[in-house]
């Protein structure tokens, strides 16, 4: 008896301090009422009742999943569109920890937390589209079908979810305090940066290599050999953009988080990332109009197909490219920020094209969205959304820890 | 401190050696399953000859009868069930479609649409645990117990054929013919086949069915067209078609080209273990470069320090 209430007296103010931001029980759960969650709970709880529903009725409740047409948008905007937003961790590791670019170092937890997340939700997405979720292993342990790209795609995405896991750990460890396990895995961090950039080249590029299987299917101004190409370098930019992006707003939302070291380099930070998101993007519309040559598809051009393809090559691509060149030249912040939204959007764009509005662009009816899906995809953004917050409240993200400066 | 890091690097290297060598081991499987594939030349097939068939939609009911399929909304002899063109779906393997145009002097044309068992499948390529195979004896088969429902197969298949139960919440399944694998296996002939009576449907060899349709085609010249669709569409298909008119009246997608679906992916395929050797050499390589180039200009520094506290 006396012995637990010595361990409770120790771990009630370990809890206070790292659970509750410093809060007793009563205070922390009033601060927790606000508009804000309120609003983003709502959200999520609508959310959670429509995977339920999924998960009781199947996909038909609440997808427009077809005989012809089974990815939806929870594939297209939570699989294809996160997985090279969340670039962010490979790009901004090997250019610290490789390439040794000191000035970049204070966003480089930020970054690979977001990739973490990101990895970690496109799973969550994976999971609620997936027949049978339940045997989401099955690829690594049970059965195997290596002619098949997607499996280098579950192995790769699996190993680099641990991979990223492990890059954040540190922060994690110095949070919880555990020294020794934060030495260990400080260790091999190198080791894991590099594998990490391995594994992405290679899942990145699979996931558009996923789509050379369906010449017929993919609309040929998208369907091109490039196409493993195109994602790899397109999830470069992404993952550039992203960090700008997410930068900013952790200078507006978190700065008590943020020590003044973050808070000041974030600018020519932004400006570094933006001249180097002008170089990828400049490469990457390059090859989109290579990939277009090569398929001598000049014709489909005039067509409206051929608009919606212009428009996102050259307002989403192009366009970003100069902006981002403009930004850095005239280092003018704001609309290298701009650019970053414009860049992600695009991205997002080309994703949703390749694997949702161009593809089985040939059939007569198709049914692309389902309001429910909608509603579970946004739903599970916030959530994503919430799960950030709630780290970068508590773990040294944004900051130095103070033991360990 | 430098020791450590020199100790982790080639720590880190060997993990990833390890790595390497289970792709390596895995990009041998792969290799070694698509290349055995030309191996079955006794494979199964059938021939579909579309002048004969007249809509009587009985392969439709013996293949609901001997795949324990649910019964159709309309009912096998009622004949509006052809106002509309239909697909296979997750209850229903074969449909029966009719095709008419006046110019046709011999009436309606009838075409039943199935899995075609192509002779290297799109769909068995896409699948990620091998769910999906191409058997020595033809048919293309699943393995309900391995599926893990990522519908890629669906995607894949050039034909649009398998379908999804995707109002099935705790057992859904990839659903499309599967050419009565169990009864070939007792030496029996495919339910549509057994009981279509005007043999539009003929099971046997593939190699035999071919020259069954050239002899059928060469002798009959104003009956058919010179075209046995299957033998060479996307590599070949386990299902061949004869006709006397156009295919592409009939809703055949006559633009697949004759590659084989998995070559397109094999290129890329066979470039995986190139960057995974030369990924982590060249990676290495950087990082060793920067970190010495750092050590390098970090003396320089104190250096210059020097000689500034010097002058
Ligand atoms: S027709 Fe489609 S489902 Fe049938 S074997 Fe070919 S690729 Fe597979
Ligand atoms: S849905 Fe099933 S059979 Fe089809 S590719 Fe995925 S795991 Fe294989």
């Amino acid at each position: 008896m006396n012995k637990q209430s010595r361990k409770l007296a120790v771990v009630g103010p370990w809890i206070r301090e790292n659970l509750l931001l410093g809060l007793n029980m009563r205070e922390y759960i009033k601060k927790l009422i606000s508009p804000f969650n309120i609003v983003v709970g709502f959200i999520v709880i609508i959310g959670l009742y429509f995977i339920i529903l999924r998960f009781s009725r199947g996909l038909a409740a609440i997808t427009s999943a077809s005989d012809v047409q089974p990815w939806g948008l929870t594939l297209a905007l939570g699989l294809f569109s996160v997985v090279p937003l969340s670039a962010s961790g490979y790009v901004l590791g090997s250019a610290v920890y490789l390439f040794r670019l000191r000035e970049y170092y204070p966003v480089v937890k930020n970054a690979i937390l977001i990739g973490f997340l990101g990895y970690f939700f496109a799973v969550v997405f994976l999971l609620i589209d997936l027949g049978r979720p339940w045997r989401i292993y099955y690829p690594m342990f049970v059965s195997y079908g290596p002619a098949s790209v997607m499996f280098l795609v579950a192995w790769h995405v699996a190993l680099y979810l641990s991979c990223q896991a492990l890059e954040f750990s540190p922060s994690a460890f110095e949070w919880l305090g555990l020294k020794t396990f934060r030495k260990r895995v400080l260790k091999i961090n190198i080791g894991l940066t590099i594998f990490g950039v391995i594994l992405s080249t290679l899942h990145q590029s699979a996931l558009g290599a996923m789509f050379l299987l369906m010449p017929g299917k993919l609309h040929p101004l998208w369907y091109t050999t490039y196409i493993p190409w195109l994602f790899f370098i397109s999830s470069i930019a992404a993952g550039l953009s992203m960090v700008i992006f997410i930068s900013w707003l952790t200078k507006l939302f978190f700065k008590r988080r943020a020590d003044s070291n973050y808070i000041k380099s974030i600018d020519n930070i932004t400006l570094g990332l933006g001249k180097a998101a002008s170089f990828v993007l400049i490469t990457y519309f390059a090859l989109k109009w290579i990939g277009l040559a090569q398929g001598h598809n000049w014709n489909l051009l005039v067509t409206s197909w051929g608009l919606w393809f212009l428009c996102e090559i050259l307002v989403f691509v192009l366009l970003p490219c100069i902006l981002f060149l403009i930004g850095s030249r005239d280092k003018n912040l704001g609309l290298i920020r701009f650019t970053s939204i414009l860049t992600i959007i695009g991205i997002i764009i080309n994703r949703l094209n390749v694997s949702l509005i161009a593809f089985n662009w040939n059939l007569p009816h198709r049914e692309l969205l389902h309001w429910r899906e909608l509603i579970v995809v946004i739903s599970v953004f916030t959530f994503a959304i919430l799960v950030y917050r709630w780290i970068v409240n508590r773990m040294p993200v944004l900051h130095e820890h103070p033991d360990y400066k | 401190m430098k020791k450590t890091n020199r100790r982790s690097f080639l720590k880190s290297a060997s993990l990833l050696g390890g790595t390497l060598f289970g792709w390596g081991i895995l990009g041998n499987a792969k290799k070694a399953s698509g290349a055995d594939f030309s191996g079955h030349p006794d494979r199964f097939g059938m021939l579909t000859d579309l002048t004969r068939c007249m809509g009587c939609r009985r392969c439709e009911e013996a293949c609901v009868d001997t795949n324990n399929l649910p019964a159709p909304q309309i009912s096998f002899e009622d004949k509006s069930v052809f106002e509309n063109k239909r697909r296979p779906d997750s209850k229903t393997y074969t449909v029966v479609n009719r095709y008419y145009d006046s110019l046709w002097v011999e009436g309606p044309v009838y075409s039943k649409v199935q899995c075609n068992h192509c002779e290297e499948p799109a769909c068995a390529s896409a699948c990620l645990v091998g769910a999906l195979k191409k058997t020595p004896e033809g048919p293309v088969v699943y393995n309900e117990k391995v599926c893990i429902g990522c519908k890629y197969c669906i995607n894949a298949c050039p034909f649009y054929i398998p379908t999804y139960e995707y109002s099935n919440a705790f057992h859904p399944k990839v659903q499309k013919c599967f050419m009565c694998y169990h009864k070939i296996d007792k030496g029996e002939v495919p339910a549509c086949s057994g009981v279509c009576p005007v043999e539009a449907i003929t099971f046997g060899k593939r190699s035999q069915l071919i020259s069954l349709a050239r002899n059928r085609i060469s002798t009959r010249p104003d009956k058919y067209l010179d075209h046995i669709y299957g033998e060479h569409e996307a590599g070949g298909t386990g299902w061949l078609y004869i006709s006397g008119v156009p295919f592409e009246r009939l809703d055949f997608a006559t633009n697949l080209g004759t590659t084989p679906f998995p070559e397109f992916t094999k290129e890329f395929l066979a470039f995986v273990p190139l960057v995974l050797v030369v990924w982590p050499t060249l990676l290495g390589g950087i990082y060793l470069f920067s970190k010495r180039r750092d050590e390098v200009s970090m003396t320089d520094a104190s250096n210059q320090n020097r000689q500034v506290d010097q002058s």
